[in-house]
């Protein structure tokens, strides 16, 4: 933080320590579901944090063995899905945002405030009318059934971020390289995109994120493998026996889908962060 | 190099509102005219029109004596140095000079290209920072690499958009010396709009003063000064701004032509009371400058000039000069017009105090009264209910730009006699 460097001893110290209880209560659940992936079955019952024995035997079943076709298949869906659900609200934000900062039309605000109710409506209160929608339609258990309904939780926040970065851009420049000789798109294509992307990447992996943690959707409108996304399928991995419950393969199943996410904020981070703060603050 | 000539030129949005009223500019090749006036002038708006990037509603924009009005801005030939400066933030300032002819594909080589780069940066101080981005520039650099990419281009003209305005006061007299220099050497018409008075008349061959839209006077620095077509112009003209004070041409017993004022008698020469003679009210325009305290002027000298005594409210000591205050009571018949005045040029004042100019020297102090002495012949007289400038003499300052015009003529054979 910029402003750190005028602390003194005694606020570093608090910061330290609230920074500490912060990424204890953050990273502890996700600390604790990796243990367990790597528990043996007899040891998952244990009051030990730490595996007894390290075993990959979820790992091996949710790839190659009993739980492979639900994991891979529901992997693939929820591949598939996310990133046609973001491609499209990228691009449909992009749009948006572009007239949005750039035009003067009327309902402008409009537009934003709907965007702004959309993505505040409760998502569970709109399954249900969905759910029955869907079946009378055709959509139930279909791809495009669950991409739909994403691009309604992506596209608000798309939106928003795109038209406030999008605010920043200098856009006398795409009047200046006309003047320079540009042709409207050499204009568009030399001084706009290069400014524009980094906003359009940072909003593309948010819309990702959001999309891929879904579940009320996913559980909700998917019946079968056809479109089942991972964060649904979780809820149907089956343990060895009926009374055997699937704990080590759900938590390995949930640290294979969290390594994506971590990874692309990992790389990204100082985008997203920027990308999120646009136009919060000037400069 | 080209000539750019306006016949005309309407621009109307889509409410009806004409931003530029029936403009016509003749600009000559090598030429630097200033468009000056107040915020919501139209000054900016007719510049974008020259560049194109504005539509022209009626009117013909000719460039080199050939129509211009449909024609994209790249096919117009034109440099343009924006407000904001309008640099490519993820172009090394190297790259950012060289834009231009980037996008004109295959017309340099990489040689012709880094020559042109390097000359342009050696001309505005640039070598050592092309490398480097602009967000890590001063203002003032920033400026000269828009400038940059102006004059690789070879463009017929150069167009500034009020380019100094976002620089601290100090660096913007450093800035319009150095383009002021640099027009003189590469000699290329040059279009600048500006609200500040000073740039328009240190810079300017010519200067258009608009107001509203509408042309109120082009000339030469010194023909605005010394014979403003009206009374925005006078008042526009000049810091600190003309006095306008109000008065009646009365003759007295003796013969004698004098305005009555609210600050006493003041005799006038006959000419200009000729030209206020019979009006129920005129503006009597007298400038800080032409005032001194009677005590300093010579005896020679006094009889140009006509006396009054007057109490100072305060004064104010810059070093070289003094400026004191003197309130009066304004007529209530000039009112409205000084508060249109006032309100034309972006200030919010009612001026009813009188500026007047005195020497360094002088050890007068507000709550003094004085003797002070006035100028009469510099005087203009204005009607207040149309503005116009009732003493003006045409030949007097068409004879003013005439003479700035031959300078600039002998400047220009000088510079390229150098070159």
């Amino acid at each position: 933080m910029a402003g750190s460097k005028g602390l003194t001893g005694r606020q570093k110290l608090g910061w330290a320590v609230v920074s500490v209880l912060v990424l204890v209560y953050a990273l502890f659940p996700v600390t604790a579901i990796f243990a367990n992936s790597f528990k043996t079955q007899a040891d998952l019952g244990n009051p030990t944090f730490w595996p007894a024995n390290w075993t990959f035997t979820h790992y091996e079943m949710i790839f190659v063995g009993s739980a492979q076709e639900l994991f891979l298949t529901s992997l693939r869906n929820s591949i598939g899905i996310t990133l046609i659900a973001t491609f499209i609200a990228v691009v449909l934000a992009t749009l948006c945002a572009y007239a949005i900062a750039r035009l003067n039309f009327p309902g402008k605000r409009v537009i934003l405030g709907a965007a702004l109710a959309v993505s505040i409506f409760p998502v569970i209160s709109v399954v249900t009318p969905l759910f029955n929608l869907w079946r009378t339609i055709g959509l139930y258990d279909t791809w495009l059934g669950l991409i739909i309904p994403y691009l309604s939780l992506t596209l608000p926040i798309s939106i928003w971020t795109l038209s406030a970065f999008f605010r920043q851009i200098p856009w006398e420049l795409e009047q200046a390289a006309q003047v320079d000789g540009a042709t409207q798109w050499q204009a568009f294509r030399k001084a706009i995109i290069p400014l524009a992307a980094p906003g359009v990447f940072t909003t593309a992996i948010l819309a990702f994120f959001i999309a891929w943690n879904d579940f009320v959707y996913g559980i909700s409108l998917t019946s079968t493998e056809a479109a089942r996304p991972v964060p649904a399928a979780l809820a149907f991995f089956q343990g060895a026996s009926q009374f055997e419950e699937p704990t080590g393969a759900i938590s390995a199943a949930a640290i294979v889908v969290t390594i994506p996410v971590v990874i692309l904020v990992l790389l990204f981070q100082r985008r997203i962060v920027s990308g999120l703060t646009q136009g919060a603050v000037k400069g | 190099m080209a000539s750019i000539t306006m016949k005309n030129i309407v621009k109307e949005y889509d409410d009806g509102f004409p931003a530029v009223n029936d403009i016509s500019i003749d600009i000559e090749d090598g030429e630097f005219v200033i468009l000056v006036g107040p915020s919501g002038c139209g000054k900016s708006t007719l510049l974008r029109m020259i560049v194109g990037l504005e539509d022209i509603t009626a009117g013909d924009m000719l460039i080199d004596g050939e129509r211009v009005n449909e024609k994209p801005p790249r096919e117009r030939n034109l440099a343009m140095v924006f407000q904001n400066y309008a640099l490519y933030p993820h172009l090394t300032v190297y790259e950012n000079i060289a834009f231009p002819m980037r996008l004109a594909k295959g017309q340099f080589s990489e040689a012709d290209v880094e020559e042109k780069v390097q000359k342009a940066a050696g001309m505005l101080e640039l070598t050592e920072h092309l490398d480097r981005k602009p967000a890590n520039l001063s203002g003032g650099q920033r400026q000269r690499v828009a400038m940059g990419r102006a004059i690789v281009r070879e463009a017929n003209a150069f167009l500034f958009d009020e380019p100094l305005s976002n620089l601290d006061a100090k660096l913007r007299g450093q800035m319009r010396a150095e383009i002021s220099q640099l027009q003189r050497t590469l000699n290329t018409t040059s279009v600048y709009v500006t609200h500040d008075q000073t740039e328009a008349m240190t810079l300017g061959d010519r200067v258009a003063v608009l107001k509203k839209g509408l042309l109120q006077q082009i000339a030469s620095p010194r023909e605005l000064y010394e014979q403003p077509a009206n009374l925005f112009v006078a008042g526009f003209i000049g810091a600190p701004s003309m006095n306008f004070l109000p008065g009646t041409v009365e003759t007295s017993s003796t013969g004698s032509m004098s305005l009555n004022t609210p600050l006493g008698q003041i005799e006038l020469p006959e000419h200009i009371a000729a030209a206020g003679k019979g009006r129920d009210i005129v503006l009597a325009g007298i400038r800080p400058e032409f005032f001194a305290e009677a005590s300093t002027v010579d005896e020679s000298k006094r009889g140009r000039g006509s006396v009054f005594t007057a109490e100072l409210t305060h004064v104010e000591w810059l070093g070289n000069e003094q400026y004191g205050y003197i309130s009066y009571e304004n007529d209530p018949r000039v009112v409205d017009t000084l508060q249109d005045l006032a309100h034309d040029m972006d200030a919010d004042d009612l001026r009813t105090q009188l500026v007047v100019a005195l020497e360094a020297m002088s050890r007068v102090r507000g709550g003094d009264s004085t003797d002070l002495w006035v100028d009469t012949r510099r005087i203009h007289l204005f009607d207040p209910a149309t503005g116009e400038n009732l003493t003006r003499d045409e030949e007097a300052g068409a004879e003013l730009t005439r003479l700035a015009a031959e300078d600039r003529k002998r400047e220009r054979e000088r510079s390229a006699a150098g070159a």
